[in-house]
């Protein structure tokens, strides 16, 4: 029985530590805007408080405790410096309504953040405020719009994304008001250029691209593609969430790309916090610059400032409260003054060797690469289809059994074209007994799984909980404790 | 090499591994012209201490002084051992849940977030969080346009008086979907219900309190919206439920859904980013609340543990027809206010609402006293006001600057003769001390 | 094996089709309940809503999945099976008869030709499964 921690309250236990002098207030405010009975939160003493959620803490994987080598996620150690460099006091206690002349620090460290991004993209101008990949794909998709409208090109209604592509590409399409259309993948991975040509024309609006792509290969022809979507009218956008593969060696818009998006919590290492946040800034060439939402950072001769809308007339506006996730853009900031020009590079560099070292590994034991003619980028997809076949224990059944091995489990069944897969990122951050580690691991489970299927299929055996029943947690949905 | 493990003998005998003679050997695949790219911009990298100490450097010259500002960022005071924990490596370097038997403590913290959620709100469910309280409020016009397709109608009305960065993020967000957006005017800083046209229209967004801190008639709002089939959308700061009607109890049945900023709830205000936003509805609508959802269920064993669930709305599983694009969310926030909940509890957290209540009556109270210095509004208000100051408000500003002291938000542009004008907030960390100071330096000129 | 009774026609997005004067009942089949798993929840049309033939009508989702439901034919929605909202379970139990979705009052008697047969749609599912 998980005790939550309502199962820990008394009545009128407090954390006394945390009272403050309550002001009367009956006759401040009118009886009837008043609530009638308090909310159900949690009476408990400080050290309960404390211990309920140490206990919590314990019972999760993360970088700090465990390889995670969960792919197109760029699961890289977060380093602790950058941590503490965005959580000094006067970063922390900035009101977001300071006025500039009070706040060139932090304003600092923003501009030149854009600047070493623009740098590391080749792009024109970069705009930090979209607060995480899918807002950055949102943004990126609003200001092609945007881009045909104002040539009144208002047919152009159609993204393209590979069949291959992350479900947020689809997804933005929709909340752009755009419809999402697909292009195939050939068999090794890459673009089908005539599939592409039949479905690009005077309705395409852009495509949408990560490269390397989700299948974990370099696309080799994006030349080509850049000039057949070009050609057609559309734009080209690059979904930035596999840049740790080419950082600091290839520049998506040396690629051709119109408009990116880039995760800082991955490439940028900043920490995942257990589903966020994120931080996704987007880069555009000089075409579409103009479109890039506020505000944004500029330097002038008095120092530096904030470009709101009246400045930006042609920006998609504004899509957060305030400046998106600054305290993220500070830990990528932080991070790329310690990397440096050289530093990333060997980011791309170290991340490649390890995931083509780890590709090795297991394909030497007998795994099945699902492209083995390929190049390893900073990850790689593997079939474990025939062994399914053979022994019965499917990609999730070896997942939660890695857990008992001390791994997280790599990404399953993504991408969805390729069966039973797992895909695989170790990141430049591990070691290579770790990477050698893992693999083991997986060899001694695909024995288990030959000689002792159900041990497999019955897993996870040594975690906090068993394998959890979520066809039950739909069918009888428990939400909240009350 | 920063953070980058290999040691000599590791890369060469990976290499042979390989059967490869040098890394760069491993982007043969990548089209030499686009390879080699200039980083010539970017600077030498920098040991772990220097970048510190720039660091610091920087912090420091933000350090601006006592902060009367509000306007949808608080300064409240935060427990020590909301961020000592929040901060632990299992917390801050975990990802989303998907391998739940991993992932206990993330899913079971997130249930019972929802639970408290749920409970301030007094609505059912709440979802794991968006990225803040102007995207939540985007996710919750869209939303409503899902729940009440039947009323084939896009219309929604939204007040003049919710926050402005509000509206300008839901116009940019919402419209493209064929959304259309319709203002209600403002009188004396309140939204006049009875002049609201509801014709055709699917939903109606309240701010409660609203941008210039006033209580509005949420009551009367929801039951006329309903009566006219729209659904209602409350935005609400959630440390001010502490004391308030709750929106789930808002008029005849409460409002449909409910979102908001969650950085008052153990979030430092760090330039307003990252907060959280949260979201809240019916159970009957579950199915199109956005985001992601921790739920309750058993193990093989038959023990109680926690997984996402609902994920069939998803982009990951939905792609084109998800409820949202969003994927990853607010998570490392949703840990510290949850501890942060937790460790004030429901008298805690009353008490520190009074307070803010309190703090900013006396502060208006003071302030009023001196001959320039009057309310705008006569409503009743909670812990924001709006004061003319009888002076412009640009100079008084800096005035104030230079002396320490943060005096409130200007709402030149905002209101009706705005440029003497100033939103003003004293939260519970603001003392008798730091209010007749305020004063003092404003009586001083 | 699945099941594939003859009575029925199939379209190839895996609904069955059973026909009755001009009411045509309505359900997915065996092969697409075991692809997609433990059915959790269906989506049913409201009564009253006019289909067209190869439109959207509903949606099933399984803990990993969602599928849409086409209409294999045109007409008016006339009947739904709203047992299914407490008890999804049924599509996997009883997919030709308990688990039906709706039933739509043909605005033509005759079927559309592309509904396949049994013996086609079973060797549709076979290719399904090789690719």
């Amino acid at each position: 029985m998980a005790e939550t921690i309502f199962d820990k309250s008394r009545p009128t236990r407090r954390a006394v530590a945390q009272r403050v002098a309550e002001g009367a207030v009956q006759q401040l405010l009118p009886d009837h805007q008043v609530r009638s009975s308090p909310p159900m939160l949690p009476e408990v003493s400080e050290l309960q408080a404390v211990r309920h959620f140490t206990n919590l803490a314990r019972k999760n994987f993360s970088i700090d405790t465990h390889f995670y080598p969960l792919g197109s996620c760029t699961m890289k150690y977060n380093p602790r410096g950058a941590h503490r460099a965005a959580m000094q006091e006067g970063f922390l206690s900035r009101h977001p309504l300071t006025p500039t002349s009070h706040s060139q620090g932090v304003l600092a460290c923003l501009y030149e953040l854009q600047e070493i991004l623009q740098n590391v993209t080749g792009t024109a101008q970069v705009c930090l405020t979209p607060m995480a990949g899918a807002q950055g794909e949102l943004t990126g998709a609003l200001m092609i719009k945007a881009y045909h409208v104002d040539n009144n090109d208002y047919e152009r209604t159609e993204i393209i994304v590979p069949t291959a592509a992350h479900g947020t590409n689809p997804a933005t399409a929709s909340m752009a008001g755009l419809i999402a259309k697909e292009v195939e993948v050939d068999a090794d991975g890459d673009v089908d250029l005539d599939s592409l040509k039949r479905v690009v024309g005077p309705k395409t609006a852009g495509v949408m691209l990560t490269n390397p792509s989700t299948c974990a290969v370099f696309e080799r022809r994006i030349q080509a593609i850049s000039d057949i979507v070009h050609e057609a009218g559309g734009l080209l956008y690059y979904d930035g969430a596999n840049l740790n593969a080419i950082l600091g060696r290839a520049r998506p818009g040396d690629m051709q790309f119109d408009v990116l998006h880039l995760n800082l919590h991955k490439t940028f290492a900043t920490p995942h916090g257990g589903g966020g946040p994120g931080a996704g800034p987007v880069g555009a060439n000089e075409l579409l610059a103009p479109y890039l939402p506020t505000p944004m950072v500029t330097k002038t001769e008095s120092g530096y400032g904030w470009l709101e809308q009246s400045e930006r007339p042609n920006s998609i506006g504004r899509l957060s409260s305030f400046m998106g996730n600054v305290g993220i853009l500070l830990r990528a900031y932080a991070y790329s003054l310690m990397l440096g020009a050289n530093g990333m590079r060997n980011v791309s560099a170290y991340a490649t060797l390890n995931a083509n070292y780890l590709m090795k590994r297991l394909s030497i034991a007998g795994f099945h690469p699902a492209y083995p003619d390929r190049r390893a980028t900073h990850e790689f997809a593997i079939s474990l289809r025939q062994e399914a076949k053979e022994t019965g224990v499917t990609a999730m059944d070896f997942a939660k059994r890695l857990l008992d091995y001390g791994f997280h489990a790599p990404t399953t069944y993504f991408p969805l074209l390729i069966p039973e897969c797992f895909l695989i990122e170790p990141t430049e951050t591990e070691t290579k007994e770790e990477l050698d580690a893992f693999a083991d691991a997986m060899i001694a489970i695909l024995k288990e799984a030959q000689q002792e299927p159900e041990l497999v299929k019955q897993a996870p055996h040594q975690q906090p909980v068993g394998r959890l029943d979520e066809v039950q947690a739909v069918r009888h949905l428990d939400v909240t404790a009350h | 090499m920063p953070f980058i493990p290999h040691t000599h003998a590791d890369k060469a005998s990976m290499l042979e591994t390989l059967g490869i003679a040098s890394i760069e050997d491993l982007f043969d695949e990548i089209p030499e012209r686009i390879q080699c790219a200039d980083l010539s911009d970017i600077p030498d990298g920098v040991s772990e201490m220097a970048m510190l100490r720039h660091m610091a450097d920087r912090a420091r010259q933000d350090e601006s002084g006592t902060c009367f500002l509000g306007a949808g960022c608080y300064d409240h005071f935060i427990p020590a051992a909301v961020w000592d924990i929040a901060s632990r490596g299992e917390f801050l370097t975990a990802y989303t849940p998907y391998q739940a038997e991993a992932s206990q403590g993330t899913l079971q913290l997130v249930y019972e977030f929802q639970t408290m959620l749920a409970s301030l709100t007094a609505m059912e469910v709440a979802n794991a969080s968006v990225y803040d309280g102007a995207s939540a409020l985007a996710e919750a016009i869209l939303m409503a346009i899902r729940i009440n397709r039947k009323s084939k109608s896009k219309r929604v009305l939204i007040p003049a008086s919710l926050n402005p960065s509000y509206i300008a993020t839901v116009q940019s967000i919402v419209t493209h979907q064929g959304i259309k957006l319709d203002l209600m005017p403002t009188l004396d800083g309140l939204t006049p219900i009875s002049d609201i046209d509801f014709e055709n229209a699917a939903a109606v967004v309240l701010q409660h309190p609203n941008f210039f801190g006033l209580l509005e008639d949420a009551d009367s709002l929801t039951t006329n919206a309903h009566d006219a089939d729209a659904l209602v959308i409350g935005v609400v700061n959630p440390m001010t439920l502490a004391i308030l009607k709750p929106p789930g109890d808002w008029g005849d049945t409460g409002a449909d859904i409910v979102c908001g900023d969650g950085q008052p709830l153990g979030i430092p205000m760090a330039s307003g980013g990252p907060s959280f936003g949260f979201l809240c509805t019916r159970m009957a609508q579950v199915r199109q609340l956005p985001g992601r959802i921790a739920g309750r269920t058993q193990d093989k064993n038959g023990n109680d543990g926690f997984v996402l669930t609902l994920q069939a709305r998803e982009q990951h599983i939905r792609r084109a027809k998800a409820t949202s694009n969003i994927c990853t969310n607010q998570g490392l926030l949703v840990t510290a206010a949850t501890i942060y909940m937790t460790l004030l509890g429901p008298q805690g957290l009353h008490d520190v609402a009074s307070a803010c209540v309190h703090n900013t009556h006396w502060l208006v109270d003071r302030l009023t006293e001196l001959p320039n210095v009057s309310m705008r509004f006569a409503a009743p208000y909670f812990h924001e006001c709006v004061l003319d100051f009888g002076e412009p408000t640009e100079a008084l500003q800096q005035r104030m600057l230079n002396n320490g002291i943060l005096p409130g938000y200007p709402l030149t542009g905002l209101i009706d003769n705005g440029s003497q004008a100033m939103l003003v907030c004293a939260t519970e960390t603001r003392t008798n001390q730091d209010i007749e100071r305020y004063r003092q330096v404003l009586a001083d000129g | 094996m699945p099941d594939f009774p003859s009575d029925l026609r199939y379209a190839l997005t895996h609904e069955w089709v059973r026909v009755n004067g001009k009411r045509a009942t309505v359900g997915i089949s065996d092969y697409a309940q075991t692809q997609l798993g433990d059915v959790v929840y269906v989506e049913l049309p409201e009564i009253g809503t006019p289909v067209e033939c190869e439109g959207e009508v509903a949606v099933v989702e399984s803990v990993k999945a969602a599928s849409d439901i086409y209409a294999p034919v045109t007409g008016k929605i006339v009947d739904t099976n709203n047992d299914l909202e407490n008890a999804p379970e049924t599509v996997n139990a009883d997919p030709y008869g308990e688990g039906w979705f709706f039933v739509i009052d043909m605005s033509d008697e005759e079927l559309p030709e592309d509904l396949l047969t049994a013996e086609a749609y079973s060797a549709h599912c076979q290719d399904e499964d090789d690719e």
